[in-house]
């Protein structure tokens, strides 16, 4: 490519990147979810739906076994019985098997590492996006997504959730609109039910916010102890400066 | 026992002179604290020198220790950084310190400049300190500008890219340039290299050594003040200014305070907000960097938004760069754009006081649509407002020789 050439690509990329700024739900707002990172058991039961269903193609590659297991309260016996299914070294991290060029084969894309997916796409996005599966024939999967339209990833908990359908709905004056997250609506019943199954996700959103961040559930308390012995060193400093400056006028 | 404590003073004192002998100790610390004369009337606005030095001194530190975790190279940083985050005891810690500590500075350099134009500190005689003020406030740009690729998470990446690709706007050199700076065809393992370099070690230099020339012009000419009187004119039998106090102990005390002030607000950040909701880290900057995939939108952090606005702003991208380049470089000439003879605005005409807060809002605005995505309406917005931005340096001459300045007291209030 010439010089001029890829300055020109270069311009074109520049403009294409400031001027786009979608993300595939239709505009629809995303469902709102409350972290909860105090509420262990919900950390445990969300770990455990990650290990089973996520982590056979996705990795958590920066997150080790025994970190989790001291945060959330799990034994190492524990850890190896119900959690750790591809090592028994609770010291490794949370790998899979598969290898990317396997999964390119698979899925026509790597499932990315889920270490800090919860930063970059944020809580709601997360909980948005496993709510809203639907069918659609014309995917590898069978699945469409509305939160991440065409998405590469079959829907995994479908068995928990069922399956949901987008109803094609017209509005009164008859133009087609956008779909929304309304406009889901379940047709085959899973083994959850609609509560259990958003117990489910919220569960799982929580964790993934963990394994985001773990020392997250920490350092909010550590922090409080900062402040505090900086205000008592507020005191005395402004004391100090006081009686200095009573000879200033 | 009183014994034993005479005799400690006495060695001290004895290494003390011992040193003095053979090095300026007692000269340096007379001259630029015990008997460094700064007038009595410093207001909120001179806590931001001191704190600019301390968050300097926060970011050396926290940077050391994170180099001993990091590594440069495409393959390993962004594993690197959340090792740091996980794996090192308080790495979180020290990460979190020194991106906060990037945000900081800029907020506390940005008002220390917007303090100098409040004040008039860059009048003559402080010239050559307001330049070598605007050589760290250039440098330090740089030094933000490396040290983002270093995550190397999406925003790392294509931010670089974008702002390397401008350079390849400028006419005949403009694509050879890019390709220098980036030390290939696109942003790569050889860019983050070469990056971590000016970020670790040349730049850091350059603030120590241009910080260094900054302080001691300080000294020289003297500090100025909310009223814009020089102290100086006013002396006592012996030298020493009327209206001005040892900076030691009287502005240690008084900036220990204020840097007290500050760190509780930074630790606040730090231990209970440290992405300040995506404006000091970035989500997207928890991707990966991936030369494939364009990121939907791409920001700058903050504190580079307004010219990223000017950037933007202008339809033609030579045009834009140049745009660019001049809103930033502007603040350099000021000490001869401004002819009134009054300093601070506390006895200065309308016409500054209206232009300066003209300025201050346009330069805001133009920070928050630099983070926005294109509009039309943002566009025009921000065309509106760097005219306004030039035209507070382009009429300056015009409206400071002819404003209803007000009289100068002789001593400070």
């Amino acid at each position: 490519m010439s010089g001029q050439k890829r300055l020109h690509s270069m311009t074109l990329v520049f403009f294409m990147m400031v001027s786009v700024n979608a993300f595939a739900a239709g505009g629809a707002k995303l469902l709102h979810m409350d972290v909860d990172l105090g509420n262990e058991a919900s950390l445990q039961r969300g770990a455990k739906t990650f290990v089973n269903y996520c982590l056979s193609c996705h990795a958590a590659a920066y997150m080790r076994y025994n970190r989790m297991g001291t945060d959330l309260g799990i034994s190492d016996d524990v850890l190896k019985s119900n959690f750790m299914f591809g090592t028994d070294k609770v010291g490794e991290t949370m790998t899979v098997a598969m290898t990317d060029a396997d999964s390119l084969q698979f899925f026509g894309v790597s499932p990315p590492d889920l270490s800090v997916i919860a930063r970059a796409r944020g809580a709601d996005w997360l909980y948005s996006y496993f709510k809203t599966f639907y069918v659609d024939e014309n995917r590898p999967f069978g699945v469409n997504n509305l939160t991440f339209k065409d998405v590469g990833m079959p829907h995994v908990l479908w068995e928990l959730q069922g399956m949901q359908r987008l109803a094609h709905r017209e509005s009164e004056d008859g133009v087609h609109h956008s779909p929304t997250y309304a406009d889901l609506e379940l047709i085959t019943p899973g083994t959850q039910t609609e509560k259990e199954y958003d117990r489910t996700v919220r569960d799982l959103v929580n964790f993934l916010v963990y394994v985001g961040e773990p020392i997250k559930l920490k350092r909010g308390k550590i922090g409080v102890w900062v402040i505090l012995y900086l205000f008592v060193f507020l005191i005395i400093a402004y004391m100090l400066k006081k009686e200095y400056w009573r000879d200033v006028h | 026992m009183a014994d034993l404590g005479k005799q400690v003073v006495d060695g001290l004192v004895g290494v003390r002179d011992w040193v003095d002998d053979r090095f300026p100790l007692m000269k340096g610390w007379n001259e630029h604290l015990a008997k460094y004369y700064a007038p009595k009337n410093f207001n909120f606005w001179y806590f931001f020198g001191s704190l600019a030095l301390l968050v300097l001194v926060i970011q050396i530190l926290t940077g050391i220790w994170l180099t001993m975790n990091y590594k440069p190279s495409a393959e390993d940083a962004f594993a690197s950084v959340e090792y740091i985050m996980r794996d090192v005891d308080w790495g979180w810690f020290i990460r979190y310190m020194h991106s906060t500590g990037a945000s900081a500075f800029f907020v506390v350099i940005y008002l220390h400049m917007f303090r100098a134009l409040l004040y008039g500190s860059y009048k003559k005689p402080r010239e050559l300190l307001w330049l070598t003020g605007m050589a760290l406030y250039l440098v330090l740009m740089g030094e933000a500008f490396f040290g983002y690729l270093l995550p190397w998470g999406q925003m790392s990446y294509w931010g670089a890219q974008v702002i390397i690709s401008l350079f390849g706007a400028l006419p005949i050199i403009g694509p050879d340039l890019s390709e220098w700076i980036r030390g290939d065809f696109v942003v790569s393992d050889v860019t983050l290299n070469r990056f971590f370099s000016f970020h670790v070690i040349a730049f850091p230099l350059l603030i120590c050594g241009i910080v260094g020339a900054h302080i001691l012009s300080l000294h020289e000419v003297g500090s100025n003040n909310p009223d814009g009187v020089e102290i100086k004119k006013n002396k006592n039998a012996e030298g020493i200014p009327l209206d001005g106090i040892p900076f030691h102990p009287y502005y240690t005390v008084k900036d220990i305070v204020g840097a007290i002030v500050f760190l509780i607000i930074f630790f606040t950040v730090v231990f209970f907000a440290p992405e300040m909701g995506g404006y000091f880290l970035e989500h997207a900057n928890f991707m990966p960097a991936d030369p494939f995939k364009t990121p939907e939108h791409i920001a700058p952090v903050w504190y580079f938004t307004p010219y990223y606005a000017i950037l933007r702003a202008v339809p033609d991208q030579l045009g834009g760069v140049i745009a660019m380049g001049a809103a930033v470089m502007a603040f350099i000439f000021l000490p001869w754009l401004d002819r009134s003879p009054v300093k601070s605005s506390r006895y200065r005409g309308m016409n500054y006081r209206i232009a300066l807060t003209l300025f201050v809002i346009s330069f805001l605005i133009l920070g928050w649509l630099g983070m926005q995505p294109v509009t039309p309406l943002f566009t025009w917005m921000a065309r509106i407002c760097g005219l306004i931005y030039f035209l507070f340096f382009i009429l300056m001459p015009i409206y400071t020789a002819h404003d209803n300045d007000k009289a100068v007291p002789d001593r400070v209030k």
